[in-house]
């Protein structure tokens, strides 16, 4: 379905952001990518459809090597790539409407999406993925007026119009809180399951990306340091992934309000008294 | 938290802007030798303020009461000065938004940003009075020179605000119409326009608001409208029209500033 090879992007800064990155995904899965900020999780994405041009390797979709497409048919092949961005990237001023039916852009023509004359088809579908989102009614409503769980949502729903063969997904949840995050990656993980699309998710939540994905891949420093089941894991993974860290506080201590801070608290009062 | 025993600093106070004391010192003191400098050069001719103040006083005097006896004439001006700013407007808002398009960085290739930049750069260096005074050599007196100024300030002003706004808008919100396979003018209806459209229309109002006020400045150099009239009641002494002139240009000013700025008001 989908194999990215080689993959490497050098920015014009000199930072190496990918090297080497070798992915395949041969069945309908979802894919969290988890790694430390400047991992490269968001070049890597965003260089499987193009909007960060690789500096060298090869991604193919389905038989069409994305890489090697002239401008026009990357258009083309960007109408099966969904994508949900961590900021919504709704156009603010436009209606939930609207933006759902931008998804379909690349299929009708200028003058009938300047009109926003879109087929009947697209119109259904539109008004179906507002109540599968949960977001019946609200369809002329402008999208600056939504709160975040709800733009998400419009921009799960705007992903899912272009009935995506490939569903990039960058830090869905990171703008959003815990349990409104939950809620957003439970809609995106079962309509991704619903219509067989692979979903590759980058995702900062560890605990996140062992509910809802089948499968991990942890990058570090441009590189994929680890690519397994969730199960898999373990604390050694971790910091191998993310350096060293215990990750083991938030389970100690539970019954204090904040654990890892009650434990330097300690360690604090410990240090004091030792010095009398 | 090793060393528990030295108290932090209690004072603290911001960086100062400049970093190196000399430096700091250095540029106080020529800034205030600048501004004695400056004082001394000024050469106010106490002679001549004081004969210009008599004349000052016969200038006035004989402007009240303002004459409103020719309104038909005052009203000609106005109007015509209306029909420049509006005409001028309309024309520098179409003509300004494939320019505007053209000068923003982050959608078109270098060479032609380079290319609008310039035009923008070129047409902004020429206030309004000399453009006026050029297109009256060409097209001879009349409101056709007049509108033709106003028309490339428009064109440059409006033209300048756009390419900015578009520069700063939210690439994200593109990045996602980009994502779905959209092409370039698809993705500047969808992406580019909701963005930038309320904004542009509240700078083209304000800009309707200046070409009122400029329109009767060009008419000084002969380019039609009120400012015209009011140089021709200057050059034959008819100051209490003058004066009824002014009053009018005054009040027309007021009445383009409230409505600019109920307009912008009412734009979100």
């Amino acid at each position: 379905m989908l194999a990215i090879s080689g993959l490497t992007k050098t920015y014009d800064t000199g930072t190496a952001a990918l090297r080497n990155v070798s992915i395949t995904i041969d069945e309908p899965q979802v894919v969290a990518i988890i790694g430390p900020s400047g991992a490269g999780k968001s070049t890597l994405i965003r260089c499987i459809n193009r909007l960060v041009e690789p500096t060298s390797g090869s991604v193919e979709l389905n038989g069409e090597v994305l890489t090697a497409l002239s401008n026009k048919e990357l258009r083309r092949a960007r109408r099966h790539i969904g994508m949900i961005f961590q900021e919504y990237n709704l156009v603010e001023r436009l209606t939930v409407m609207e933006n759902i039916l931008s998804g379909r852009l690349g299929y009708v023509s200028f003058w009938r999406a300047y009109r926003r004359n879109y087929p009947p088809a697209d119109v259904s579908a539109a008004f179906r993925l507002l109540e599968r989102v949960g977001l019946e009614g609200y369809h002329d409503t402008r999208a600056d007026s939504l709160s975040g769980g709800q733009r998400q949502r419009v921009g799960i729903a705007r992903a899912l119009i272009q009935k995506p063969e490939l569903l990039l997904v960058d830090e869905p949840t990171a703008s959003l809180d815990p349990k409104t995050g939950r809620q957003v990656m439970r809609i995106l993980v079962e309509l991704a399951h619903e219509q067989n699309t692979p979903t590759l998710i980058n995702i900062h939540d560890v605990q996140l990306a062992k509910t809802f994905a089948n499968r991990v891949i942890g990058m570090r420093d441009g590189e994929i340091v680890f690519d397994g089941k969730p199960k898999q894991l373990t604390e050694k993974v971790l910091t191998s992934i993310y350096g060293e860290e215990d990750w083991s506080t938030e389970a100690a201590d539970a019954d204090e309000d904040d654990a890892p801070l009650a434990k330097v608290a300690k360690k604090a009062k410990t240090v004091k008294a030792s010095k009398k | 938290m090793s060393t528990g025993t030295t108290s932090p600093p209690a004072h603290w106070s911001r960086p100062p802007l400049i970093k190196a004391t000399w430096a700091r010192h250095t540029l106080t003191v020529l800034v205030l030798l600048y501004l004695v400098w400056s004082l001394n050069s000024l050469e106010v001719d106490w002679e001549r303020v004081a004969k210009g103040l008599p004349r000052a006083a016969d200038i006035f005097s004989r402007m009240v009461p303002p004459d409103f006896s020719r309104w038909e004439l005052l009203s000609r001006g106005i109007i015509e000065s209306l029909e420049m700013a509006f005409a001028a407007t309309i024309a520098g808002m179409v003509i300004a938004i494939p320019l505007g398009l053209c000068a923003a960085s982050n959608l078109v290739p270098k060479p032609v940003y380079l290319i609008a930049r310039s035009i923008i750069v070129v047409t902004r260096t020429f206030h309004e009075v000399i453009v006026a005074i050029f297109f009256v050599k060409i097209f001879g007196f009349g409101p056709l020179a007049g509108v033709l100024t106003l028309i490339v300030a428009s064109i440059s002003f409006l033209g300048k605000m756009l390419a900015e706004d578009i520069e700063n808008m939210s690439p994200g919100q593109v990045e996602a119409i980009k994502a779905t396979g959209a092409s370039f003018p698809k993705m500047l209806i969808y992406g580019v326009v909701p963005q930038i459209l309320p904004r542009y229309l509240g700078v083209s109002i304000y800009r309707l608001d200046a070409n009122i006020r400029h329109s009767t400045v060009v008419g000084i150099v002969g380019a039609g409208g009120i400012g015209q009239t009011l140089s021709a009641t200057f050059s034959r002494y008819d100051y209490d029209f003058s004066l009824a002139i002014l009053l009018a240009i005054i009040a027309l000013v007021f009445i383009g500033e409230f409505f600019s700025s109920w307009a912008r008001g009412k734009l979100r």
